[in-house]
């Protein structure tokens, strides 16, 4: 591999300054001692320490020394790791990683990082790498890889303000980043892996796989097949980002994600994998699918989100979060199924888009221009993967893809409000007649025969293996003149309820138990150091503490 | 070709080459009224790669079949791939096919699949018909209706009843939508590790 540099001195790196006294050549002692550690942690496939210098020296050396400048070239760090060949793939993909992270990358600078990935992945293909990898790492370089193209995608579609220098460059290197290119490594490292066989004989207990995370423990390599593990979750959202959700969900089916499995081992990924699941199913109207694994996710980063606050990831797991809890407004806005959603999920849903969803129920414009909104927020960034054309004038087509999904999606959305007249009707009655009902909305009988008909279509679909799920909040049946109306009323969760409520009376109940038991003095000194302690942030929290407490108690009575 | 076209698709998801053989293979499934959902949209994402190679009239036969695919949801996941501008262009195709059975007579089978199709959300709809409902929603009258309802009464579980005033009536097999208390009631249930977080207070 030539590993010279050549994105150094060719083209400055835009909007930032300090780059200006960043020398590439030159080489930190943190750093220094960084590549020598981590090269012989590889060496020695130590995951234990690999995973620590991965997450928190590499973190923390450049938030010391490179937090608007990339790291030494690989060229200046190689004679400390004896020029591996190898070792120095993976220092420029972090290279690049931490590049497109803190600065915004050249279109050389995205060329070359096409280039090292294609050196890097021809080698774990080519079955010459012994090593052993965390997970996590191995997830970042997929997650990456995936991210780099569709950002390459967006960049290239924006061709209004192209350079002609640029334009060359874009022509003359037209492999970069190719859709067919990325596609097929992730399918090559699916492959080539064998995951899908080894996930297969482990159902019948002849492998380990999702036992050891992934790892190997008898001396082998971890690397090939965890790459090709969360290659079918690349693939996954490469085809979401295309619109092809179907396809999409195809490549996903090895993983069998109502269980725990590698893909749960790395929170990222475990996010990923579920945000484009669910997404997919939103699209292909199997919203009761997509509640769901969203509700499921959803309770899953409530609960352990606190454990990532240090953590690289920790922005994008929020930044996922509400996404997701936009998704699942309009899954349950389009499919009323509440009963999906546990209790505290859906405290925090009424929290964040409470008020929205009761206006995105009324079926107007000012609800359809929320399901823009929601949709527009939450979505996938959308790619158009073909070369643009270089013909004058230039135009920028980065918005395309994004806009037709988005009107395909509220076409869907319009087709529902076109029937939230028909539902209004059905909603007052348990029983009407054809004729009536007919006479009540101003239209002729086989008008509304069609009508009825378009409603049980849409609210009725059909899941891949063809069974047929209602969505419908208010469904109905015909007896030859006589609509019979059933409202499917979401069964309250009492169970779930309850169970929160006798747990939260218990604590309250040890708590005074414990207040009683202690010394009245005690109690005193207790009380006026909890008021000081208050009392110093500026309120006076005593009073609307016991009135809190109070209420507390008297709710739980009250229900109970 | 030693390869079936299926197989060609499993082992090359992502190969521009096999373009052509997918788009004679549509219009095989045209022509032998058969039809992969798989190898189409395969034709269509190599489509979105190169639109520079893209067949309208391929396009369009794609569409159509996966219309006859109904109710299975193949129409929109085919329209999620194709680009607007291509699209736009359809809306004369179907104003033509709408006056014309121009659509009827180039892609058989095309009848039968919508019959099928209509078929199906009636069954959803109704328990009981009357004869000229299910005439109109189908288009079939007379003698050929006859022999179609006691084909479905043979194999479907359909029924037919005599009404005096009004005539016949169809009765359609009952399932959970025509019929909804055969639906699994979704009863509270409390699953048995939330249970366990309860028992040291209970004990």
């Amino acid at each position: 591999m030539a590993v010279a540099t050549s994105y150094d001195h060719e083209q400055p790196i835009p909007g930032d300054s300090a780059a200006a006294g960043y020398d590439p050549n030159y080489v930190p002692d943190s750093v220094k001692s960084f590549v020598v550690h981590m090269y012989r942690h590889i060496r020695e496939k130590n995951v234990y320490e690999i995973h620590q210098m991965y997450e928190t020296s590499f973190q923390s050396i450049s938030d010391r020394f490179f937090k608007d400048a990339p790291w030494p070239s690989v060229d200046s760090v190689a004679p400390y790791v004896d020029n591996d060949h190898v070792f120095c793939l993976l220092y420029r993909e972090m290279w690049f990683r931490h590049l497109y992270a803190r600065l915004s990358p050249t279109l050389k600078q995205r060329i070359d990082s096409w280039d090292n990935y294609c050196n890097l992945f021809q080698v774990v293909l080519h079955g010459v790498v012994n090593m052993q990898l965390p997970n996590q790492w191995l997830w970042d370089m997929v997650d990456e890889f995936v991210y780099q193209f569709q950002s390459f995608c967006q960049y290239r579609a924006k061709m209004k303000n192209k350079t002609e220098q640029e334009i060359a460059l874009l022509r003359q290197f037209d492999q970069a980043w190719n859709v067919y290119g990325v596609l097929n490594f992730l399918q090559a490292l699916v492959e080539k892996s064998t995951i899908i066989q080894i996930l297969e004989q482990e159902k019948e207990g002849l492998e380990q796989f999702t036992a050891t995370d992934g790892y190997d423990y008898s001396g082998g390599s971890n690397v090939l097949k965890v790459l090709g593990y969360f290659s079918m979750i690349g693939l996954l959202r490469v085809h979401c980002l295309l619109g092809d959700y179907h396809t999409g969900l195809k490549c996903l089916l090895p993983i069998d994600i109502s269980q725990q499995g590698v893909y749960t081992s790395v929170i990222g990924s475990h996010i990923t994998t579920i945000y484009h699941y669910g997404f997919a199913n939103l699209m292909l109207r199997r919203y009761s699918e997509a509640i769901r694994e969203f509700n499921k996710i959803l309770l899953y980063i409530f609960k352990t989100k606190q454990f990532h606050q240090k953590s690289p990831q920790y922005e994008q797991i929020l930044k996922k979060n509400e996404q997701m809890y936009a998704l699942l407004a309009i899954s349950l806005s389009l499919c009323p199924q509440v009963q999906l959603v546990e209790e505290t999920v859906n405290l925090q849903l009424r929290e964040k888009y409470g008020e929205k969803m009761m206006r995105m129920q009324r079926y107007d414009e000012e609800a359809f221009a929320l399901y823009d909104e929601l949709f527009s927020y939450a979505c996938p960034k959308f790619i158009t993967p073909s070369a643009p054309s270089y013909e004058e004038p230039l135009v920028n087509y980065n918005q395309d893809a994004y806009r037709l999904q988005l009107k395909l999606f509220l076409y869907e959305v319009k087709q529902q409000q076109l029937l939230s007249g028909v539902r209004t009707f059905l909603k007052v009655y348990s029983t009407i007649s054809i004729g009536k009902l007919s006479t009540y909305m101003e239209v002729d009988e086989p008008t509304l025969r069609t009508i009825l008909m378009t409603y049980k279509h849409k609210t009725h679909a059909v899941d891949s293996d063809g069974k047929i799920t209602s969505n419908a909040d208010i469904d109905f049946y015909i007896d030859d003149d006589m609509i019979h109306v059933v409202e499917s009323k979401p069964a309250k969760r009492y169970g779930d309820y309850f169970m929160r409520q006798i747990v939260k009376l218990e604590g309250i109940m040890t708590d005074i138990d414990r207040i009683k038991l202690e010394d009245d003095s005690r109690v005193e000194i207790l009380i006026s150091h909890g008021i000081r302690s208050k009392r110093e942030g500026g309120e006076n929290h005593r009073g609307a503490g016991i009135q809190a407490g109070m209420s507390g108690i008297q709710d739980c009575q009250g229900r109970g | 070709m030693s390869y079936t076209v299926e197989q060609l698709v499993s082992v090359n998801p992502y190969n521009p080459d096999i373009l052509p053989d997918l788009e004679n293979y549509v219009n095989e499934q045209v022509s032998s009224q058969t039809y992969s959902l798989n190898a189409n949209l395969c034709l269509l994402r190599l489509y979105q790669f190169e639109p520079e190679r893209m067949s309208t009239q391929i396009v369009a036969r794609i569409l159509i079949k996966a219309l006859m695919a109904m109710p299975a949801p193949d129409f929109g996941l085919c329209l999620f791939l194709i680009p607007e501008r291509v699209t736009a262009r359809f809306s004369q195709f179907w104003d033509e096919a709408a006056k014309s059975h121009h659509i009827l007579d180039v892609i058989p089978g095309f009848e039968q699949a919508i019959q099928a199709y209509a078929v199906h959300v009636l069954s959803l709809t109704y328990q009981k018909i009357p004869r000229s409902i299910l005439a109109e929603s189908i288009n079939i009258e007379g003698l050929s209706l006859d022999k179609f309802i006691e084909h479905h009464v043979a194999n479907s579980g359909w029924a037919t009843e005599k009404n005096q005033n009004k005539g016949q009536f169809i009765i359609f097999p009952r399932n959970e939508f025509n019929h909804p208390e055969l639906k699994k009631s979704t009863a509270d249930g409390i699953r048995l590790e939330h249970i366990t977080r309860i028992l040291p207070i209970l004990g």
